[in-house]
């Protein structure tokens, strides 16, 4: 049995909240083989308690629950914390998928999902820990913003911003390359680690809550430019900022 | 000469009948009119009836109270005179001339046996035999009736004859005939034809404009009852007629608002029970996916000790595996197919080329293809570019080569790709068991199955076809079957070249052409680009 191991040598520890008993048994006892720490959670009120006093490093949350639902459960942890949320979901409409992920959840698995696929999507979401494939330069700059990816800190004039991992990493991967187009499948390959072409919504969502924190003015970014039926690119450096 | 009327008759008697069944109000007017013009004209003429006859009666009366005082004045003045039988006639001759010049508006004639004595200018036949007759039968009598006077200068009119007889002193009777002229009357007779005429006509104008103006009164409601019929039909259920007052077409737009509510209440009662239903089946696939999680994953963690299991277990476990996987592509159908139901799916088009996608699709199935032995063959000829949703073409693709991979019989099967100014289509071709002709509606019935005891090569869902069949309506395209019991089967996907176009023909045969059945033909050569297993 391998095990999962965050930077400060401890084990991840992951909350499955889901009310589905049988279900949250069967995840722990596989997240628990690939080496995790879990934790079960089986209600929506509770859920919020749970994270404080688990202090996970990833949450694994059901759209469905009973008394208050995943959306809001997701909003009340990103009010507290930018930790990784993946959501299940059993329903692939459109509206819940799009509101989960605006309320900050970074991804989404829909049921029935694969054991494999939902582990590389934690894995993924955990990956800011370990070394990146390609070591990006130590400090980037976007637009009028100052990116440190040793310290993995976000500032404009000195002040930090706060961004949550997802968030960093989309910042990150345009910062790297500036004047460069990147696809929207581009991005959920890189920040995401799809492999093959995936539900670009989650580019769209994640790149609208980034602008509201990083754009002055997010009706007109100036970081996060789009790019009409290709997809995004680095907003120009400020002048005088060289 | 045959009792077939000639054409023109045919094409008139058509556009009569057409233009009558046109509009109401032009059949009101037309009903109207002919019903009044056979009135006018029946009373007219019993009018006219009656006022001559009260005129010859009024006449006749007048003329006789005239002639029998003449008469009588004839009498004392021939009683007066004592004479000879030459100077008698001399007499009568005299009086008949004095009578008749008198500013009276008659004339007289006096007959003896030799001659007639009148008053001038009149013709002696202007007195009828009848009366001639009735008077030499009745000597007393005084008669009276109509006659044409005629004169001598050939001019003529109608006048009252009235008869009677002088009697000289020897006892002698002469047939006395006073003509009254009645030109006035006749003048009189005219005047009212000619005001009754006048009169009809303008009537009738009138009863045309009071009829239009009715019949127009009356439609009017009609036609708004239509309008709010036709938009009831159309969807429109919240649609009412206005109700005004209490006569019989405010009872019209009331039944007919009832009728709307009650056809709304039903509609809606069966609207809430698909809805119900609809929400229900999505309900259980989504219900079903968190415990058929639970189980693939369980599966997956026995997957993964494969090795150390008995052959039987191992099997088991491949077997709950792959169960798993049909379970999970099922309600993945299902769901499919109660979006259908909800009227929920949508599409989502781009220009996509159908020969470039099927045979991305051949290849994807090309080992199961290889597997069950069958060899699949593309004609395309050029590029079929259409605005369609990649995805459910793909599945409708998809689905159909894996029908004709598991009905197929391990013979090939022919894909043949086509396109026209206005669609393209693609025909996939088996050799297989095939089906009845008349089963050919019901292959793309939900979980339909041609033989129950056929064992399935390849675990389909049951739905492919039913689903394919929505897809394809989607696009308003077309999905046919043909089929014949040992022949095999065609299936035919038709799609516009764009959402705006109204497929009216397929740039391919529904029934395959002898071509494909040679090419079909097993160790025949294939000169297309085929593709071998």
């Amino acid at each position: 049995m391998s095990t999962s191991v965050g930077p400060m040598g401890n084990q991840h520890k992951i909350l499955v909240v889901d009310d589905d008993a049988a279900l949250a048994e069967m995840l722990q006892i596989v997240l628990r083989q690939e080496g995790f720490d879990t934790e079960w959670c089986a209600t929506g009120d509770q859920a919020l308690s749970a994270f404080l006093q688990y202090q996970p490093s990833l949450v694994l949350l059901d759209v469905m629950l009973p008394r208050i639902d995943g959306i809001r459960v997701c909003r009340q942890i990103r009010e507290l914390s930018g930790i990784p949320i993946i959501m299940l979901t059993a329903r692939t409409d459109t509206t819940d998928v799009v509101r989960g992920l605006e309320e900050g959840a970074d991804d989404y698995v829909s049921k029935p999902f694969k054991t494999k696929e939902l582990i590389a999507r934690i894995r993924t979401r955990l990956r800011a820990n370990v070394p990146p494939e390609t070591p990006a330069p130590e400090s980037l700059r976007i637009g009028d913003l100052e990116v440190s990816t040793l310290s993995h800190q976000v500032s404009r004039d000195g002040k930090p911003i706060n961004l949550t991992p997802l968030e960093f990493d989309l910042l990150v991967a345009l910062a790297k390359r500036p004047k460069q187009v990147l696809t929207r499948e581009a991005l959920l390959e890189e920040v995401w680690g799809y492999r093959h072409a995936a539900d670009t919504r989650l580019v769209n969502v994640h790149v609208q809550r980034l602008r509201s924190k990083v754009e002055h003015d997010p009706e007109h970014p100036e970081i996060v430019v789009t790019v009409r039926g290709v997809g995004y690119r680095a907003g120009e450096q400020a002048a005088g900022d060289d | 000469m045959s009792g077939r009327p000639p054409r023109w008759y045919v094409t008139l008697a058509r556009l009569v009948r057409a233009v009558w069944g046109s509009s109401l109000p032009l059949r009101v007017i037309i009903m109207t009119m002919v019903a009044s013009i056979f009135v006018l004209l029946l009373g007219g003429f019993v009018y006219l009836n009656q006022a001559k006859n009260d005129l010859v009666e009024a006449k006749k009366q007048a003329s006789v109270v005239e002639a029998r005082g003449a008469l009588y004045r004839m009498q004392n003045q021939l009683d007066d005179t004592d004479l000879a039988s030459d100077s008698l006639l001399e007499r009568l001759g005299q009086l008949a001339s004095e009578v008749g010049s008198q500013p009276s508006q008659f004339s007289v004639m006096i007959e003896t046996a030799a001659s007639s004595y009148m008053s001038r200018g009149l013709q002696s036949d202007s007195v009828p035999d009848e009366l001639r007759e009735a008077l030499a039968a009745d000597v007393e009598g005084v008669y009276v009736t109509l006659t044409q006077v005629r004169y001598t200068d050939g001019t003529a009119e109608p006048a009252v004859v009235v008869g009677g007889h002088l009697f000289a002193p020897s006892g002698q009777a002469f047939p006395v005939y006073f003509i009254f002229p009645a030109g006035t009357e006749q003048q009189t007779l005219y005047m009212l034809h000619r005001d009754l005429v006048s009169t009809g006509v303008l009537l009738m104008i009138c009863l045309g404009v009071i009829s239009y103006v009715i019949a127009r009164e009356i439609t009017k409601p009609l036609r708004t009852t239509g309008e709010v019929a036709g938009r009831i039909a159309a969807g429109d259920l919240d649609q009412r007629m206005e109700v005004k007052g209490t006569d019989e077409l405010a009872s019209l737009a009331t039944s007919m608002n009832n009728m709307a509510g009650e056809l709304q209440h039903q509609i809606g009662r069966l609207e809430d029970l698909s809805r119900v239903q609809q929400q229900f089946v999505s309900d259980v696939s989504h219900e079903l996916r968190t415990p058929l999680t639970t189980m693939r994953m369980a599966t997956e963690v026995l997957h993964e000790s494969l090795d150390s299991f008995s052959p039987q277990l191992a099997r088991s476990v491949e077997l709950l595996h792959d169960q798993e996987e049909r379970f999970e592509s099922m309600l993945g159908d299902l769901l499919e197919i109660s979006r259908f139901d909800a009227g929920a799916a949508d599409l989502t088009t781009d220009d996509i080329d159908l020969g470039d996608l099927v045979e991305a699709e051949m290849h994807a199935q090309q080992a199961m293809a290889a597997a069950v032995g069958s060899e699949l063959v593309l004609h395309r000829t050029g590029p079929c570019v259409v605005e369609a949703d990649a995805r459910r073409v793909q599945r409708i693709v998809r689905n159909l080569l894996s029908n004709a991979i598991s009905h197929g019989e391990h013979r090939q099967i022919t894909l043949t790709v086509a396109g026209d100014l206005r669609a393209v289509a693609l025909t996939v071709r088996d050799y297989g068991v095939g089906f009845e002709p008349e089963q050919a509606d019901q292959v793309f019935r939900r979980f339909w199955r041609a033989d129950q005891s056929r064992n399935r090569i390849v675990g389909g869902t049951g739905l492919g076809l039913a689903i394919s069949l929505e897809d394809a309506r989607l696009h308003n395209g077309w999905l046919e079957a043909w089929g014949r019991p040992g022949e095999g089967a065609q299936f035919r996907l038709t799609l516009p070249r764009n959402q705006q176009i109204v497929l009216g023909s397929s740039p391919l045969p529904l029934e395959p052409t002898g071509r494909e059945l040679v090419a079909g033909q097993p160790g025949t050569p294939s000169h297309q680009d085929g593709i071998q297993p």
